[in-house]
């Protein structure tokens, strides 16, 4: 680069500049601190702009930066990133909630907000690495490092049950990382490199211990997608965390795990893959069915936001292990549409706790009349988390369903034309929530004179919006740039099953 | 020559304006609708979709020289693999034959809106709302344009969808009000999710076709169905019968039809627009455009016969037993789409496509003289609440507006209401010269030529719309005003009845279309359907059917003309004779109880079961317990259990700290 440094070194890098300014704030100054806290992470978006104007999809290792770090047991680690297809867009997704979230916190937190908001810009700088390290260790070391701000977050700046909930969200997720590390030396000690695509290359090196390989990885992936039936962590953390940990917990952190098995089970360990298929398949169907059952019997519409993810994860994954084009597109493209629609549901639900502070839908009714901007904003999420067509979250769903009907993997339409079924049960709870809430006669006497959204929320929203038509009328640039990849993956696997049968 | 090809392909290329001149209306009317007020919203509104018709008439125009049509595409929309799919628009002689309707009799909808929705948004209470309804209104010319121009089968599945959003939002319009202030909410609930139920079988349909054809564009997937027939004929019975399943849903077909008579919840223009003429025939559409598939096999044929023929049948029934005046033509409409339904599976597309149009006529002009005549009756209420104090009591069915108990004698107070209301239900009745018997006659004759059994269910369905118009009429404008309401009533504005002399019209002349011996309609389908067989007109069948018509009215003018109800509380004449039959007609069968009982009531338990101890309990548990057992046998983590949870945390992280730097140490 005649620039002198890797724009993607620079992009994951960024926020901490933003963390060092906001370490010389005196604590009193928290408008100071909002402010820098959103200009880095807009700066930050606007570099991972850059990337994608640098980014070429049919290229495997964009903007790849290669600098040696250390040795462990005399395999080399190295500072090894690079974007494709697999990971354009989850940047692009992370950069983008960031100052949204950021946003979001302007009057709901008042307390600590330096700490806040340097775990914040933390945070971005783990989930950006963890979509960029090809290094295995390297990508550990952010997959953890995740978890801490994420933890204080929730713990710190979280509901009346935080500390429970923080527990259980650090706990379940190093429960599964302890056996990725195990996996991971394990890959390093036997092919004697961490890096992704050595490892993907001499594959045939551990090609016999694959299943279990693939299992301790996968492990730790479902618990963060988080797959049935390792969800349970996730509604608790929901309710308990801030509005902007939600919406980053569900839009980015969620997707880290879908985004592992991408990056690491389906190339490395292919067989394991094609052979773990239909069971993975299974689960995300009861996923969605399950998850569109409990989430239709939530009073408190978080806890049915958080339900409604693990329904929409299931799609994300049947989708994956379709193990086709359309399959992996569409779970490509449907991570970014959840993590849209989600993170939109969950700022709509913020913005009504920060005035009423009760998520019970009980205590709602007829909120559309009393907010009307509030209501027709919360209409077009709620429609496009249902799958509207027209709207995003159809083509993401549309696509993988259409891939895991046909798909050979599965070799039976009977999986997708079940997890089909799921698109009712999303109309179900989805509009029973927006009924309880939005329709009907306002019965509750402070509901009377609520205050509709302000222009920083309107703002806040805004983008989001944007988006959800955009992806739903025109998807097809975001789908150029994850098909060049999706077909080399789908190649590549593909292959291997040819080798299995 | 070449000239004019040039004008004419530059013609078709304008199809795309029949979406983008209603959603202009929309995006106008939400920037500055609220400071041109009322007049100019609903202009604006109105003249979108008149814009649209015009453009459908330019269409017609066009194709009158050049039959082929024309696809339009405009960008791709999502292009993974071998799926490839565009936005591209499809103008042939089906397609331009839906958009006239939709457009044509949306914009005389729009038009009588305008008067209807200020009476409305005033009796309602929220006059600000008025602008929300022709939003809502030009996005359903919208969606309904994409559904009925969609040269692919997903770009149909947007307007299909579409049409029902919008049918949500205009059912729960007013969605503070109804039973219990949420009924309206909850009816619109009802259908969008009943219509779900039929969306996954299209949705499943689209799969199956998308794998077993390669592409979903229509062109290419029609061209290849014969050899699929040849090679995969379980496939295709598949595909056409869970088309059908979609039609069930849309169309409002049994079993899937309960959300149309709740659906009567939205104001009633959209009760004319979206759930009689236009969107409901969504269905009766998508059979006739994939007419052949359906016609490769005729076990699925036989399917769509019966079940159009059966629910004809059933909603006749019901309609006999309704008091509410919109119920009654809500039942007609599920009863009157029986028989488009029915008509495609005995393959006489033409047929349904024909009543289709004449039904869109006069089943719209029957709903917006009702509404005209509920504006009359809710007028005549407030004055007689206003006058002399009488009894008004809340909720009490004595002073419901729709209740046909609670009128009488309406013909005198509202003269042009009356009349055109008439021909609106001559015309649904089957009586000549009216269009609803040329278009009711052919499907007749479909089934006398097809199907024996069918055509004796279809003639009993025909002589039941008989006799409950015959009812209808005979309750709400004839004996004498039974309610101090009826006695007040006021003719409606010019505003609401030009728009309603105007589809009277239509209802009378519409026969035309394909009048026998010319068969006009025909000739122009011709160019895009497969016509297995020509139109007859079978004069004893015709007169056959105009008698049993005339029969029925004249048996209900024995039972409801001679001697009319004497109160609104009197007892319906037929309740004693007809006994648990009349009951359960007025009961509607029982079918809504029905399907709580078997499909909602079970899945909220089952949903609470998954979410209480399921969930919260075994899996939790389990999966908390599991936990706990991995950080015991962690022994770093055993010694450090202090229960601080910060502590917790952060021996975890220590744990690994110390794990790596112990392999780094072994260097």
């Amino acid at each position: 680069m005649e620039f002198g440094i890797n724009p993607l070194v620079l992009m994951t890098f960024f926020p901490l500049v933003g963390v060092l300014v906001l370490v010389f704030l005196a604590p009193q100054q928290k408008n100071a601190m909002r402010w820098t806290a959103l200009g880095t992470s807009l700066v930050t978006f606007a570099i991972s702009l850059w990337v994608l104007f640098l980014f070429d999809p049919n290229k495997a290792d964009n903007l790849l930066v290669q600098i040696p770090w250390f040795r462990l047991a005399g395999v080399p680690i190295q500072i090894l990133m690079g974007v494709d297809g697999l990971s354009i867009l989850m940047v692009l997704l992370t950069t983008f909630l960031t100052p949204i979230a950021i946003l979001s916190t302007w009057k709901a937190v008042e307390e600590q907000v330096k700490g806040f908001m340097i775990f914040f810009l933390l945070l971005e700088v783990g989930m950006l690495g963890v979509f960029l390290a090809l290094d295995l260790v390297l990508f550990y070391i952010f997959w953890e490092f995740t978890l801490i701000p994420m933890y204080f977050l929730i713990g710190v700046w979280g509901g009346k049950n935080r500390i429970y909930a923080a527990v259980k969200f650090f706990l379940f997720t190093m429960a599964g990382s302890v056996l990725m590390l195990l996996a991971i030396l394990y890959l390093g000690l036997q092919a004697g490199s961490f890096s992704q695509p050595e490892l993907v290359a001499n594959r045939s090196l551990f090609a016999s211990m694959q299943l279990l390989l693939f299992l301790a990885f996968a492990i730790a992936f479902a618990i963060k997608v988080p797959v049935f039936p390792l969800h349970t962590w996730l509604p608790d953390a929901h309710v308990e965390a801030p509005t902007a940990g939600s919406v980053i917990l569900a839009g980015v952190l969620l997707k880290m795990g879908a985004y592992g098995f991408l990056r690491f089970n389906l190339p490395l360990f292919p067989q394991a893959s094609v052979q773990a298929a239909p069971v993975v398949a299974v689960l995300a169907i009861i996923g969605i069915l399950y998850g569109g059952a409990v989430a239709f019997a939530q009073k408190d519409i978080k806890k049915l936001v958080a339900y409604s993810s693990v329904a929409h994860l299931g799609f994300v994954m049947l989708g994956i292990f379709a193990l086709n084009p359309q399959g992996l597109s569409g779970g490509i493209l449907q991570m970014v549409n959840h993590g849209i629609s989600t993170g939109a549901l969950f700022l709509l639900v913020g913005m009504i706790y920060e005035r009423r502070h009760t998520r019970e839908m009980s205590e709602y009714g007829g909120l559309w009349k009393a907010m009307p901007i509030f209501g027709g904003i919360s209409l077009v999420v709620v429609l496009s988390s249902v799958g509207l067509p027209g709207l995003n979250g159809f083509v993401g769903e549309f696509t993988i369903l259409l891939g895991a009907f046909g798909s050979k993997i599965f070799g039976s339409p009977w999986f997708a034309g079940i997890a089909t079924l799921g698109v009712i049960l999303a109309a179900a709870y989805l509009l029973k929530m927006f009924e309880k809430t939005f329709l009907g006669p306002i019965t509750k006497e402070e509901n009377k004179s609520l205050k509709d959204l302000n222009l920083r929320e309107i703002i806040t929203m805004v983008p989001l919006l944007a988006l959800i038509f955009w992806l739903g009328i025109y998807p097809q640039p975001f789908f150029n740039l994850i098909n060049p990849a999706v077909e080399r993956l789908v190649q590549l696997v593909q292959s291997a099953a040819l080798v299995l049968h | 020559m070449l000239f004019q090809e040039a004008v004419m392909n530059s013609t078709f290329s304008l199809v795309p304006l029949v979406v983008f001149l209603p959603v202009l209306g929309i995006l106008l009317n939400w920037l500055f609708g609220k400071r041109l007020g009322e007049k100019g919203i609903g202009s604006i509104a109105s003249l979108a979709a008149g814009g649209s018709f015009v453009v459908s008439v330019l269409l017609a125009m066009a194709l009158v020289q050049n039959h082929e049509g024309a696809h339009i595409p405009l960008f791709t929309w999502i292009s993974v693999g071998n799926l490839d799919l565009s936005w591209v628009f499809r103008v042939d002689t089906l397609s331009v034959t839906m958009m006239l309707v939709v457009s044509g009799v949306g914009t005389l909808i729009h038009i009588y809106s305008i008067g209807y929705m200020h009476e409305d948004v005033r009796h309602q209470g929220d006059p600000n709302r008025f602008r929300r309804f022709f939003i809502f209104l030009n996005l359903f010319i919208a969606a309904m344009m994409i559904l009925v121009s969609a040269d692919n089968f997903l770009m149909l599945f947007v307007g299909w969808e579409g049409v029902g959003l919008c049918s949500y939002l205009l059912i729960g319009f007013w969605f503070e009000k109804g039973q219990g202030g949420l009924g309206n909410a909850k009816a619109a609930k009802k259908a969008f999710i009943t219509n779900r139920i039929g969306d996954f079988g299209l949705l499943i349909a689209i799969f199956l076709i998308f794998w077993n054809f390669g592409t979903l564009n229509f062109a290419q997937v029609f061209e290849m169905v014969p050899a699929v027939a040849q090679t995969q004929p379980g496939v295709l019975m598949a595909i056409t019968l869970f088309m059908l399943l979609g039609v069930t849903g849309k169309s409002a077909q049994i079993p899937l039809y309960v959300w149309l008579p709740d659906a009567m919840a939205g104001p009633t223009p959209v009760s004319a627009l979206i759930h009689a003429a236009t969107m409901v025939t969504a269905g009766v559409y998508l059979m006739v455009r994939t007419q052949v598939m359906y016609m490769e096999v005729p076990g699925a044929q036989q399917v769509v016969a019966w079940v159009g023929a059966i629910t004809a049948l059933f909603a006749g029934l019901i309609a006999l037993g309704q008091f509410d005046i919109k119920k009654v033509l809500a039942y007609s409409t599920i009863s009157q789409l029986g028989f488009m339904v029915a008509a495609v599976g005995l393959g006489a597309e033409v047929a349904a496509i024909f009543h289709l149009t004449t039904h869109a006529f006069f089943k719209a002009l029957l709903f917006l003289s009702a509404g005209s005549v509920i504006l009359g009756m809710e007028h005549g209420l407030e004055a007689g609440s206003h006058g002399q104090g009488i009894h008004h009591t809340n909720g009490s069915s004595h002073d419901d507006p729709q209740d046909m108990r609670n009128m009488g004698a309406i013909r005198k107070k509202m003269p042009i209401t009356f009349i055109v209301y008439l021909i609106g239900a001559l015309a649904l009745a089957g009586i000549a010269p009216f269009a609803g018997f040329f278009s009711k006659d052919e499907i007749l004759v479909a089934a006398n030529q097809g199907n024996m059994p069918i055509f004796v269910v279809l003639v009993v369905a025909a002589f039941l719309t008989a006799f409950y118009m015959g009812r209808q009429v005979l309750m709400v404008f004839f004996g004498d005003a039974r309610t101090d309401a009826a006695k007040q009533a006021k003719e409606s504005s010019l505003l609401v009845t030009v728009p309603l002399m105007i589809l009277a019209l239509l209802s009378v002349l519409g026969g035309g279309l394909n009048f026998p011996g010319v068969h006009t309609l025909e000739h122009w389908l011709e160019q895009t359907l497969e016509i297995p067989h020509a139109a007859e007109f079978i004069l004893p069948i015709a007169l056959g059917s105009l008698a049993v018509a005339l029969v029925a009215i004249f048996l209900s003018y024995l039972v409801y003309g001679r001697k009319p109800l004497a109160s609104a509380k009197a007892a319906d004449p037929l309740a004693k004779p007809l006994g648990v039959l009349f009951r359960w007609m007025n009961q509607k069968f029982m079918v809504d109880e029905l399907y709580q009982a078997v499909v909602l009531t079970p899945y909220k338990k089952l949903a609470d079961f998954f979410a209480h101890p399921v969930d919260q309990g075994v899996i939790d548990g389990l999966v908390n317990g599991m936990g706990s057992l991995t950080v015991s046998l962690a022994g770093v983590l055993r010694k450090l259990q202090t229960g601080f949870a910060r502590t917790y945390a952060l021996s975890i992280f220590v744990g690994i700290i110390a794990i790596l730097v112990y392999l780094l140490t072994r260097i």
